[in-house]
């Protein structure tokens, strides 16, 4: 079958593809965008290691049709730095110890960013629910969590400063 | 993937494409059927979106409207609907919720389709969209035949249930969430204290969601004490055909089913 126009935002910048009527919107991202922090951990939906956020909600990339996020806005790890600056989930992670082989990473960045997005001031199990969808086999969790609130302590206290 | 897909006018020419195809199938959240296409399921190859054709709506009232293709995070976010948020948001994580719906949910085998539990107790009709025009099916029976040839699901439909009549209750063992050892939904509306009108389901029991007909039949009329308790309790896996999976053997559902029946009808479900 012939290939599909796909018009759409990626962190912020317009792109347009040409893609086969049943690629997913993480192979695209990966390999036809090059985008590769975005990852392909079990491609079935339960490791959320695929994580994105269109129109700012959590998605998983492995079961997404590309063709839907057409005129969508799709947000990937890359697109969550400003002007070179880590984001805080980013420097959190990296700073307290809450990436080992980092295969995760990106997924339970971009799901802890879109609670973070609506909640500035989430409790524990509040973090614990974001990222219920994201399997981590090396931290045993307690790293991530703590990162995700210290991140949320640090926006805010940016935003008051 | 040779895959081709297809968005079309309306609910009526997505059922005449699925009709005139077997390979075809109707596609809402996609958790199930792309999933199915990625690890290599042959007999999908035309896929009709459900984008677009106006089957994301909820109509509130005495009678509860959910279009098909609601997701999970939409009903957990309606406030009018308070009493299946904790059914919705024990489904996946917040990405999972965001695109698993309703109508999709209908189709899930053991040990998936907690919604659909719910939606047993509260005594659901499905209004289904097919070659001979709109058709509506009690729950139970939609689940006992399968839609009909080309038929799409446009809606569930059920009467709100009275405050504090309907109560859920799932067992994973991953937390917060994950796939049902099992599931259980009640609904005990009460008149003078006593139960009547009950309807008990459960998921992952059998190989789809189930009714509990013994155990409503051992609540019916009664007050909820002790005694009616653990006569429910007893008879809990009578018409039960639970499966082996990672999450439990079929002798440990069953095994500890009335433990958990007991803990929701007497409140203590955490």
């Amino acid at each position: 079958m012939a290939k599909l126009p796909l018009v759409f935002t990626v962190n912020g910048v317009e792109q347009a593809e040409l893609v086969e009527p049943g690629s997913l919107l993480v192979d695209v991202i990966r390999d036809k965008l090059g985008l590769t922090g975005t990852r392909v951990g079990c491609g079935q939906g339960t490791c959320g290691a695929c994580t994105v956020l269109i129109n700012g909600e959590p998605t998983l990339s492995c079961l997404t049709l590309a063709v839907r996020t057409n005129e969508q806005e799709v947000t990937t790890i890359e697109g969550i730095a400003t002007n070179g600056a880590l984001h805080p989930l980013q420097r959190a992670f990296a700073e307290r110890f809450a990436t080992q082989c980092g295969f995760c990473t990106a997924g339970m960045i971009i799901a802890a960013k879109a609670l973070l997005d609506r909640n500035a001031n989430p409790g524990r199990d509040d973090v614990i629910d974001a990222i219920s969808g994201n399997i981590c086999r090396c931290t045993g969790y307690e790293p991530i969590v703590n990162a995700i609130l210290a991140a949320a302590s640090d926006m805010r206290a940016a935003k008051s400063a | 993937m040779a895959l081709e897909i297809l968005r079309a006018e309306s609910v009526s020419q997505a059922a005449g494409t699925l009709a005139g195809d077997d390979r075809a199938h109707f596609l809402a959240g996609g958790t199930f059927l792309v999933r199915a296409v990625t690890t290599g399921d042959g007999a999908i190859r035309k896929l009709v979106l459900a984008d677009g054709l106006g089957l994301d709506r909820i109509a509130l009232g005495d009678t509860v409207t959910i279009g098909s293709a609601v997701t999970m995070a939409e009903v957990a976010r309606e406030p009018r609907l308070a009493y299946l948020a904790p059914v919705a948001e024990s489904i996946g994580g917040p990405a999972v919720r965001n695109m698993a719906t309703v109508g999709g949910n209908l189709f899930a085998r053991s040990p998936y389709g907690d919604f659909t539990v719910a939606l047993l107790a509260l005594g659901a009709a499905v209004v289904s969209e097919t070659l001979d025009g709109e058709e509506i099916a009690d729950l139970e029976v939609f689940l006992r035949d399968g839609p009909k040839r080309g038929g799409i699901v446009r809606s569930v439909r059920f009467t709100a249930p009275p405050a504090g009549a309907f109560s859920y209750l799932k067992v994973t063992r991953k937390h917060p969430h994950g796939a049902s050892v099992l599931s259980i939904a009640a609904l005990l509306p009460k008149t003078a204290d006593k139960a009547t009108g009950v309807r008990v389901a459960y998921g992952a029991m059998a190989p789809r969601p189930m009714r509990a007909r013994a155990v409503e039949a051992a609540l019916e009329g009664k007050v909820l004490d002790a005694a009616a308790i653990n006569a429910a309790a007893e008879v809990a896996a009578e018409g039960t055909a639970p499966e082996d999976d990672p999450q439990a053997s079929a002798w440990y559902r069953r095994t500890v089913l009335p433990v958990h029946l007991r803990r929701l009808l007497s409140g203590d479900a955490h």
